[in-house]
């Protein structure tokens, strides 16, 4: 559409003042994390950005070990969310089976439930069991709000994959089990890769869960160990800063890769939130 | 067969968010410390939602946050949306990812920013200050008149990139012959986006209404690590009260009922959104 010039200027600053908007955190953060040490020690710096922050907050704040969690939180619950979410949305998306309604909006049940109506229970009852402060009581959790999501937008995505490819494959004398693994699967790599995105992000930065469920200092995700670095280390912002770049990192490095899925998958499967 | 395919994934969504929502239910009838026995209390937790000054304010500062996280990004989006529709601007996919960013950065992270963007000393003042408004500077997570908008302003930054793409996206699948009928009817801007674009996007204003209400009510990490509910109960949201009497007060059952109460709140708020956002499309 043509429009004036004077409307395409204005339009140029409504987008820098709102790109600007949107940075301004992150930029305070970034600076303060690449700044001198605000409570005067002194550290090494290299061309005017002082990387050992990094190295420092590295080591006080501990998050070496919190990123190690972390990733074996996000990577146990993104496998067994693939796995789970793709069988499960295989049976609803092609086949027939009593109770297929029922089951269905069970599962959508759990796609707007808020962790808040469940930790409560979730902690008393896997504390009677002696599960609490274990690893398996902060990545099942999430697993199971995960494979909710999982299996409506796996669902959704073999409803819409060809049908005659199907009865293709059957009539070529493929098993169902074939037909999942040797013809969906492959096919479905575009909406598999969207919710390992999804599902990465969302169990990365989750803070409730871990926050109820550990008090051991070893078993604690990122985002638990930069809110208790805040409340040990309140001398100076530099450190803190520092922790919390290395905490957003990995996500955002995958989102600056993979922004197509990101955007994509939120706008599409925005329902969860 | 297919209950097969269907049966891992449904024992582990039973198991740990199913049976614990049945338990949330049970608990939330009894008055616990986590402790000690519980006793059977019926609804009296659910009457304290109503009753208690204390939660009362607590779902009240929740409707507030809605007006930050949810009616505030919408508007703001719809006027940038479709400001963006009508030009063709460049730079178009930079300016998506970067106004897209926050929705990917975790909220403690977030709310460690925004802490110091809001400390005395920091940002916000700094702006103030440059423009010659310094007078109004403040501690604004600790101001009891200004703590609360200033989480609300969070979530409006944290929201708005989110509610611009969608509706962005949308104004895109509008077909242009639309509006070149409402420019030969001698339509101005203002016409054009009330009769071709507002109606057009009914039902991604639906979808965005729906996720930001629901990010709104579920506001726990960033109260969590900016102010605690305080200064007071200034900034305490139901999600805050859930945690905190379950965890920190032992009020176990009345942290369930609240639990429930915020459950039953999300589902009717979803189911009454997308049924006005259906209703326009038939």
């Amino acid at each position: 559409m043509r429009v004036g010039r004077g409307e395409r200027t204005a339009n140029y600053v409504i987008l820098i003042a709102f790109a600007l908007f949107a940075l301004w955190p992150i930029v305070t953060v970034l600076v303060s994390a690449l700044g001198a040490d605000d409570t005067g020690a002194q550290g090494s710096s290299f061309a005017g950005l002082h990387l050992g922050n990094f190295a420092q907050a590295w080591d006080i704040g501990r998050f070496g070990t919190y990123l190690r969690m972390s990733a074996l939180v996000s990577t146990f619950v993104v496998a067994c969310t693939v796995v789970l979410s793709v069988l499960a949305g295989y049976a609803f998306g092609c086949m027939r089976f009593r109770g297929q309604t029922v089951l269905f909006y069970l599962f959508l049940l759990g796609i707007m439930m808020p962790s808040e109506a469940v930790v409560v229970p979730l902690f008393f009852d896997l504390r009677a069991i002696g599960l609490t402060d274990t690893f398996w009581a902060v990545a099942m959790p999430q697993v199971a709000q995960s494979v909710a999501f999982g299996t409506f937008w796996m669902r959704a995505y073999f409803r819409s994959s060809s049908r005659v490819l199907v009865e293709a494959a059957r009539i070529d004398g493929a098993s169902t089990r074939r037909i999942l693994w040797q013809v969906l699967v492959p096919l479905a790599r575009p909406a598999i890769v969207t919710l390992v995105v999804l599902v990465f992000m969302w169990t990365w930065n989750e803070f409730l869960i871990p926050l109820v469920m550990v008090t051991d200092e070893s078993l604690r995700t990122a985002p638990l160990g930069l809110a208790f670095f805040q409340g040990q280390y309140t001398s100076g912002f530099t450190l803190l800063a520092a922790g919390a770049v290395i905490v957003a990192t990995p996500v955002v490095v995958l989102y600056l890769f993979l922004q197509r899925h990101f955007i994509a998958g939120m706008l599409e499967g925005a329902i969860r939130e | 067969m297919a209950y097969l395919y269907l049966l891992p994934a449904f024992l582990v969504y039973a198991a740990f968010l199913l049976y614990p929502l049945v338990r949330a239910v049970q608990i939330s009838f009894y008055d616990w410390d986590g402790l000690t026995l519980a006793s059977w209390v019926g609804f009296q937790n659910y009457a304290d939602v109503l009753a208690d000054e204390g939660l009362r304010a607590a779902f009240g500062h929740a409707l507030v946050l809605i007006g930050f996280f949810a009616v505030l990004p919408t508007v703001v989006g719809l006027v940038l949306a479709s400001i963006l529709n009508r030009a063709r601007v460049r730079g178009l996919p930079f300016f998506r990812t970067v106004v897209f960013l926050p929705q990917v950065i975790a909220m403690v992270v977030v709310a460690v920013a925004w802490r110091r963007i809001f400390a005395p000393d920091g940002g916000l003042n700094s702006l103030l200050d440059a423009v010659g408004l310094g007078s109004l500077g403040r501690a604004w997570l600790g101001d009891y008149g200004t703590a609360l908008p200033a989480i609300g302003f969070v979530g409006t930054w944290f929201e708005t990139g989110l509610v611009t793409i969608l509706l962005l996206a949308g104004m895109g699948r509008i077909n242009p012959e639309l509006y070149e009928a409402a420019r030969l009817d001698g339509a101005g801007p203002v016409r054009e986006f009330l009769a071709v674009t507002l109606p057009s996007v009914r039902g991604e204003i639906s979808v965005a209404l729906t996720l930001t209400v629901i990010a709104a009510l579920r506001t726990f990490d960033l109260v969590y690590v900016t102010t605690r509910g305080g200064p007071g109960t200034t900034t305490s949201v139901p999600s805050y009260e859930v945690y905190n009497r379950a965890f920190q007060l032992g009020q176990v059952g009345s942290a369930a009922a609240i639990g429930v109460c915020l459950t039953v709140l999300i589902f009717a708020i979803s189911f009454v959104i997308t049924r006005i956002g259906d209703r326009g499309d038939s």
